[in-house]
């Protein structure tokens, strides 16, 4: 059968990981590669790194990251975070990612989507579709959250499957950094819209938001950052919460 | 010894060369190539793949005489060759993914998508799964039955001699996931991605 996945994501500035698990016996706690190795060997299904570098001068730096990352980690690792162009999926894909996620590219030129994907194959190519809610609709926000585009989120969903995405990572802008939750309604519209699978993010404050986000949002995987910071859960503690609810998971 | 993977412009190769690369250390020589002379001299071949199999077949037929050292590494002297994902796909005779393409014809049938039950399953099946080892084959050596590994496909292998079935993986019906014939062993699933299990079949193949 097959597991859901519990996807730790850390995000990256110039280099260096911003927040992080800050474990006692960490060398180095801003060191993406250690990081990313405590989370693979506690069990997390795969890895993503955000890339929040804000000047354009040290944007090559998540190039290092990604293939020092590489080296070290043999389980799926996505890298997203100002991707804008097939060259740039190009390379981080030559640096060893398995995965790009594209976000504000695919709104503004859905066209990098098709032709990224006919080039490196559906499977490394992850759409982040940033919505909040509006009314009784969710619209697109681009550019970390900061431009509403007014697109409606569903419906772009759909326009992304049928433009080659092998998976959709959906964020609620609502829910982003408070703790509270998924927004289970959004998760669970955009999975029932579309057939590929949906990695649901943005809200987990708890073990029980994971569950939530899978047996009611319907997500195949579960992003999630702020929980495993600081050691406040392991991968492995949330793994085992989920199986005590039945949800297959790989332990 | 000489393992080559081969580079053919089938994709993103990055993972499967530093897993290899991290299971051989300093025992072992990786290469990474399209040279045929260096593939033809090689003790063992990875043939890699991903995207569909179209672009992969079009990719093999792009460098000149490239089929044809395979085919003679594989069948004509049975050296040991590793196909993952779609490198394992093109062992068959026909593929549909795009189009009907013309595979290797090493292992007898077809490549199909997935059949989803009317959307009741997403595709591309992607995550995680286990495997139901169902032969003896060596690149399982030491690795136990049911075990995780990780998969991201739509279409799948259906060979016409089941003896050639190694393991299969339980998704919207039982799935091909790994064929072992004589020399040649193909995995659907992705062993550089599979963590310390993956590496395992890594290690086991370099060891043949």
């Amino acid at each position: 059968m097959l597991k859901r996945r519990i996807i730790p994501c850390l995000d990256v500035k110039n280099g260096r990981v911003v927040k992080g698990i800050n474990f006692v016996d960490l060398k180095d706690a801003g060191d993406p590669v250690e990081q990313a190795k405590i989370y693979s060997d506690g069990g997390a299904d795969e890895i993503c790194f955000l890339d929040i570098t804000a000047s354009n001068e040290n944007r090559d730096t998540i190039y290092d990251v990604v293939e020092k990352t590489s080296k070290k980690c043999f389980v799926p690792l996505t890298v997203g975070g100002g991707v804008r162009s097939v060259e740039d999926i190009n390379k981080l894909l030559n640096c060893g990612a398995d995965k790009v996620s594209i976000n504000t590219a695919a709104v503004q030129n859905p066209e990098v989507v098709e032709e990224s994907s006919k080039k490196f194959g559906s499977q490394c190519i992850v759409v982040a579709i940033d919505a909040k809610k509006n009314a009784d609709k969710w619209e697109i926000f681009t550019h970390g959250g900061r431009n509403n585009t007014g697109i409606d989120a569903i419906e772009f969903a759909k326009k992304m499957e049928d433009s080659g995405a092998g998976e959709l990572l959906v964020t609620s802008m609502d829910r982003d950094g408070t703790e509270v939750g998924y927004d289970i309604e959004l998760m669970s519209k955009v999975s029932s819209m579309v057939n590929i699978p949906v990695i649901a993010s943005g809200g987990v404050g708890n073990l029980d938001h994971l569950v939530d986000g899978i047996k009611l949002g319907n997500a195949s995987a579960v992003l999630a950052a702020s929980i495993f910071h600081y050691g406040k859960h392991s991968v492995k503690e949330a793994k085992e919460y989920l199986d005590s609810n039945g949800i297959p998971v790989r332990i | 010894m000489n393992v080559t993977i081969v580079d053919y412009n089938s994709g993103n190769i990055s993972s499967v060369i530093n897993s290899f690369k991290e299971v051989a250390k300093d025992k072992v020589n990786i290469e990474v190539t399209s040279d045929l002379n260096k593939i033809k001299f090689s003790d063992k071949v990875v043939l890699p793949g991903q995207g569909s199999f179209k672009s992969c077949v079009d990719a093999l037929n792009n460098i000149s005489g490239l089929v044809d050292t395979l085919n003679e590494f594989a069948i004509n002297n049975k050296k040991p060759l590793l196909g993952i994902c779609v490198g394992l796909q093109m062992f068959a005779d026909i593929g549909y993914e795009e189009t009907e393409t013309k595979g290797l014809g090493w292992i007898s049938g077809k490549v199909s998508k997935i059949d989803n039950q009317n959307g009741k399953y997403k595709l591309p099946h992607i995550g995680w799964n286990q495997i139901s080892i169902v032969k003896d084959s060596k690149i399982f050596k030491g690795i136990e039955n049911n075990s995780h590994m990780y998969f991201v496909h739509s279409y799948e292998f259906l060979p016409e001699d089941k003896n050639v079935i190694s393991a299969t993986t339980d998704y919207s019906s039982n799935i091909v996931c790994s064929v072992e014939k004589e020399n040649i062993f193909g995995t659907q699933f992705h062993p550089e991605k599979s963590d310390k299990t993956g590496l395992k079949i890594i290690d086991n193949f370099i060891n043949l």
